[in-house]
């Protein structure tokens, strides 16, 4: 899967505008919240601490100006030019146009931005996507293949386990991971499982009911599915 | 072509009701195949793939991204807006205010109470000041951040009960009186005189607020003239109705498409500013621009359950029969006429059997944000305080809750004058709902075994109704039937997620024998689908189900049209059986669907139907009963709900997952309403909403929920209310829910919680009350 690199230089015209733009910014690095901007400041600071040279060191990047990372998502390498302050969920979404994960409150509440990276269930609005290089992400678009659902997928709608289903792939990645980490277990460990992801329409009894029947069809127990 | 067996997708087995004559309604189906089964949903590959594409999904060449800087007072003037330094920030490409020409038209919230889009004075924390539109929603909100505004801030009222004090700050200049209402029947007085008991009390509900998970928002583009919005809506039409009315626009050249939404339980059935902003923003760039509320923007200013503080009393004979009910309440619209009382004493009105009620309630203005429609107006709040009293009088006469109910089953609607019910299932409700929860047996196992742990478990239950069940016209859906048996279903009903679209693609199927997945659904856009009404007030099922249906029998009526003219038989003569026309009175005379002549030629038949009045002079009504058990923890007040079970009448099952799945999101629903959910408004000091995210305001989670709830349906199918026999659900399922939790908390330490949210805090310190006092 590694030799499948994709270049995916996000090199719009905005950004060439915002190169010329940058001189007016007067240094100020003004971010999205206060709380994102130091985080944003510290993850820059990591993020580009190997690239830099002794006498360059005391330059951190400001905001607007760009970061080269690459990503590593469902097994695809994207090299890419990010602002230290983006959040993985918008790097995901709104400039790779995986919108499979879902945006729902973009601090950590909700779970519909779960993504699987390394393995483990995590909230991509709380990840900077500086912070996200070199890891394996994997989004509910990593679960199939081709256009074949994945066995939590498959679970889900067998049963009925959502209702506007926009909490869905949140729900599905956070079981996808439970199951990878305990790949059976109890209606208890299922809810703490979710625990973290919110379903307004209320669909829980299903999505542990579905939970359980991924554990069979990830075991291969599926009978039909 | 030839048409080949194999490529027919109309099943043979599959048995078609009878085709009405042209201009008279089908007749009750009699055996179903498909209705009533569990069908997964047509669309659920879309919703778990991540093909499906919200409105919030929505990538377009060239888009911009809106951010709106709102308000952070309750109350202010708006002296300066400077938006200098924010037009000349990095990729900024507008910044529109109250200043920019053109962009500032006027406002109102469903019709009533007249604003402008950014207007001047702002009368709850979260109005609209100014807007942005950049290249990325970092740089907008760098922007947002960056406009300097001068505020005269006001003083203010955000406590319901406050703003009607003579002292208190006046919303609009006048009272804070929005309206007040009122219902009398009968005499009171009297009824009070013939009670053996009668009891009083006061209750308070708790505002709450919707927060869909996918948040409110839109993305507007223009093409010349018209001008398209994906918009996150329950109601496409209604949308580009009230757009057009306040961009003085054509409606036609208004399109708004809403294939999929996240989520709205009313709080997305109307125009909302940001839309119009979006649409400034798109016209002033000329680029489209995506505008997406933060997650803070949907708790201050896109609606909410508006609090409510209710006071009953009510007189009852020693036999359990009411005699009267007095009932006064106040609910608070917000900062604009927004309905904070509607239908609130709609379930004191209609629910029991009682001769002398009076009703009264006033709506309020508060400096905050206006309400919306949530899930059921009025009735969950009404529910928290009649349900309850029903409960305390069975306990002050020694009776079973479920018994005192069943002795004041209404046989008519008395709120609509005494006019029948086309079905009415509250008896059935109660009892398959206290056989399926195992209530008498319960009810003995804890009066034994409730003793010494510090742990008390209780059981309650309650009963509801919701006011309209069978929904609003008009609608109008399209079904194409191709003459390779395959279809389009055209209609303009959103699915907010309670499955609709399965249930119309499974009434098509039912009707003309198709086989579901060869029904295509083109749904929400006004452009190119049918006009309904939103899909609020349980509607949807009922309404737009009964169109497809119609549409569905003209679809075969001009079949049998076609066939008649090949087989030179009378329309009168022929039947659809197994795919085929067959005579009704020589079966030796038959031609097979696909190769009727005339559809062959044509390639497509197109069947309208259109929503046929609701009966005339019969009230259209869903029941409940649900029942509960929880565990109190008397020591750390915590509230542990152990199960649910819910026995609902609405009229026919339509799809079993689906229905089941809607009783337990109301549910749900309901016991975020009784335990966690509550706004907190700093009445004190700044008037701000101090709980605006989930961190503060607590959704259930899957921890707060049982493991199990259970749907017990009682199906009574109602064939007078409409075509399919089906009633409203979505709304009826949330009404009872918190009520018998309150119950049930009784039941469990004897103490009456009569205010939500039944948070650990509120119940340890009633519990330290009570042993205070000893």
């Amino acid at each position: 899967m590694g030799s499948e690199s994709e270049e995916k230089q996000c090199s719009c015209k905005h950004h060439k505008e915002r190169s010329d733009e940058r001189e007016g910014d007067g240094g100020q690095g003004i971010s999205r919240r206060g709380f994102i901007a130091s985080m944003g400041a510290g993850a820059a600071a990591i993020a580009t601490a190997g690239r830099l040279s002794a006498e360059q060191k005391e330059e951190a990047i400001k905001s607007g100006e760009l970061a080269k990372i690459s990503l590593r998502v469902n097994g695809r390498t994207h090299r890419m030019l990010v602002e230290p302050r983006w959040s993985l969920l918008f790097v995901i979404r709104d400039r790779l146009g995986l919108t499979g994960i879902k945006e729902g409150c973009e601090r950590g509440e909700c779970g519909s931005c779960t993504v699987l990276i390394n393995g483990e269930p995590r909230y991509a609005c709380m990840t900077l996507a500086v912070e996200a290089e070199g890891m394996e992400i994997t989004t509910l678009e990593g679960l199939m293949k081709g256009e074949e659902l994945g066995p939590v997928q498959r679970a889900f709608v067998e049963e009925d386990a959502f209702q506007c289903g926009y909490c869905t792939p949140g729900q599905i990645m956070a079981v996808e991971g439970l199951l990878r980490h305990s790949p059976n277990p109890t209606i208890e460990e299922i809810r703490v499982g979710v625990g973290g992801n919110l379903c307004r329409c209320g669909a829980y009894r299903n999505i542990f009911r579905a939970a359980q029947r991924a554990a069979e069809l990830k075991s291969g127990k599926g009978g039909k599915s | 072509m030839k048409q080949t067996e194999d490529k027919m997708y109309i099943d043979p087995e599959l048995v078609v009701p009878e085709t009405p004559h042209p201009g008279k309604p089908p007749k009750p189906w009699e055996k179903t195949h498909v209705i009533g089964k569990k069908i997964v949903r047509v669309d659920a590959y879309q919703r778990v793939s991540g093909a499906a594409r919200y409105p919030s999904d929505m990538i377009l060449p060239d888009m911009l991204y809106g951010a709106i800087l709102r308000c952070p007072h309750p109350n202010a003037h708006i002296k300066k807006v400077d938006t200098s330094k924010a037009e000349k920030m990095p990729g900024v490409r507008t910044v529109i205010s109250g200043n920019t020409p053109r962009m500032n038209p006027d406002f109102t919230y469903q019709g009533q109470g007249k604003t402008k889009v950014f207007d001047s004075h702002c009368r709850f924390e979260g109005d609209c000041v100014a807007a942005v539109a950049a290249e990325t929603p970092y740089q907008a909100w760098d922007a947002v951040r960056a406009i300097e505004v001068e505020y005269e801030t006001l003083p203010f009222v955000v406590d319901e009960l406050k703003s009607l004090d003579a002292k208190a700050p006046k919303v609009h200049g006048t009272g804070n009186t929005v309206k007040e209402e009122k219902y009398e029947r009968g005499d009171t007085a009297k009824g009070f005189r013939e009670a053996d008991k009668i009891l009083e009390m006061e209750f308070r509900s708790e505002c709450q607020l919707h927060t869909p998970l996918e948040r409110h928002g839109c993305v507007a583009r223009w093409d010349g003239d018209l001008l398209t919005l994906w918009e996150s809506t329950q109601g496409a039409f209604i949308i580009q109705r009230e757009m057009a009315q306040l961009l003085n626009m054509p409606m036609a050249k208004v399109r708004v498409i809403g294939h999929y939404m996240g989520g709205g339980f009313g709080s997305k059935l109307q125009v909302s500013k940001f839309t119009v902003i979006a649409a400034f923003l798109a016209k002033a760039t000329g680029r489209p621009v995506k505008m997406f509320l933060t997650r803070e923007e949907t708790f201050l200013a896109v609606g909410n359950r508006p609090p409510a503080k209710m006071k009953l009393k009510a007189g009852v004979r020693k036999d359990g029969t009411l005699t009267a009910l007095e009932f006064f309440g106040i609910g608070a619209s917000g900062a604009y006429p927004a309905g904070g009382v509607q239908l609130l004493d709609w379930q004191i009105r209609d629910l029991y059997n009682c001769p002398n009620v009076r009703c009264a309630g006033t709506d309020v203005y508060i400096n905050a944000g206006p309400a919306r429609a949530f899930r059921a107006p009025g009735h969950p709040q009404a529910s928290w305080a009649l349900e309850q009293m029903m409960d305390a009088l069975a306990q002050a006469l020694a009776m079973d809750p479920v018994e005192l109910r069943l002795k004041n089953v209404p046989a008519v609607s008395q709120a609509r004058g005494g006019i029948p019910y086309t079905s009415t299932g509250l008896k059935e409700c109660l009892r398959e709902g206290a056989k399926a929860f195992g209530w008498d047996k319960r009810k003995k196992e804890l009066a034994r075994e409730n003793g010494k742990s510090h742990i008390k478990t209780g059981i309650g239950m309650a009963g509801g109704l919701w006011f309209l069940g069978g929904g609003f016209g008009p609608a109008t859906v399209i079904v194409k039937l191709y003459s390779d048996g395959s279809a389009n279903l055209n209609m303009g009903a959103a699915d907010l997620g309670t499955g609709f679209k399965t249930v119309a693609a499974m009434i098509v199927s039912e009707e003309l024998g198709l086989r579901l997945d060869k029904i295509q659904i083109e749904n929400a856009d006004t452009g190119t689908t049918q006009f309904t009404m939103m899909s609020g007030g349980s509607k949807t099922t009922p309404v737009d189900g009964s169109a497809v249906r119609h549409a569905a029998a003209h679809v075969k009526q001009k079949l049998l049209a076609m066939a008649a003219k090949d087989l030179k038989l009378s329309v009168a003569d022929l039947a659809i059986k197994g795919g085929t026309v067959v005579s009704k009175t020589d079966s030796s005379k038959q031609k097979k669907i696909t190769e009727i002549s005339e559809f062959k030629e044509l390639s497509v038949i197109v069947g309208i139907g259109n929503k046929d009045p609701n009966p005339k002079g019969k009230a259209i009504e869903p029941f409940a009963a649900q029942f509960c058990e929880v565990k109190v923890n008397t020591k750390t007040g915590e509230l542990e709900i152990v199960r649910f079970v819910a026995s609902q009448d609405s009229g026919r099952i339509m799809n079993r997952y689906t229905y089941d799945n809607q009783v337990i999101g109301g549910i749900t629903m309901g016991i975020g309403f009784a335990a966690t959910e509550g706004r907190v408004l700093d009445g004190k000091q700044t008037g701000k909403l101090c709980n605006k995210s989930w961190h503060d305001y607590k959704l259930p989670t899957a921890l707060d929920v049982p493991p199990d709830i259970e749907s017990a349906p009682v199906e009574l199918i109602d064939n007078e209310a409409n075509v399919i026999g089906a009633k409203g659900l979505g709304e009826p399922v949330t009404i009872p829910t918190a009520a018998a939790i309150a119950n049930a908390v009784y039941n469990a330490v004897g103490i009456r919680f009569t205010e939500t949210p039944l948070s650990p805090l509120r119940i340890c310190q009633l519990l330290a009350e009570r042993s205070k006092k000893g």
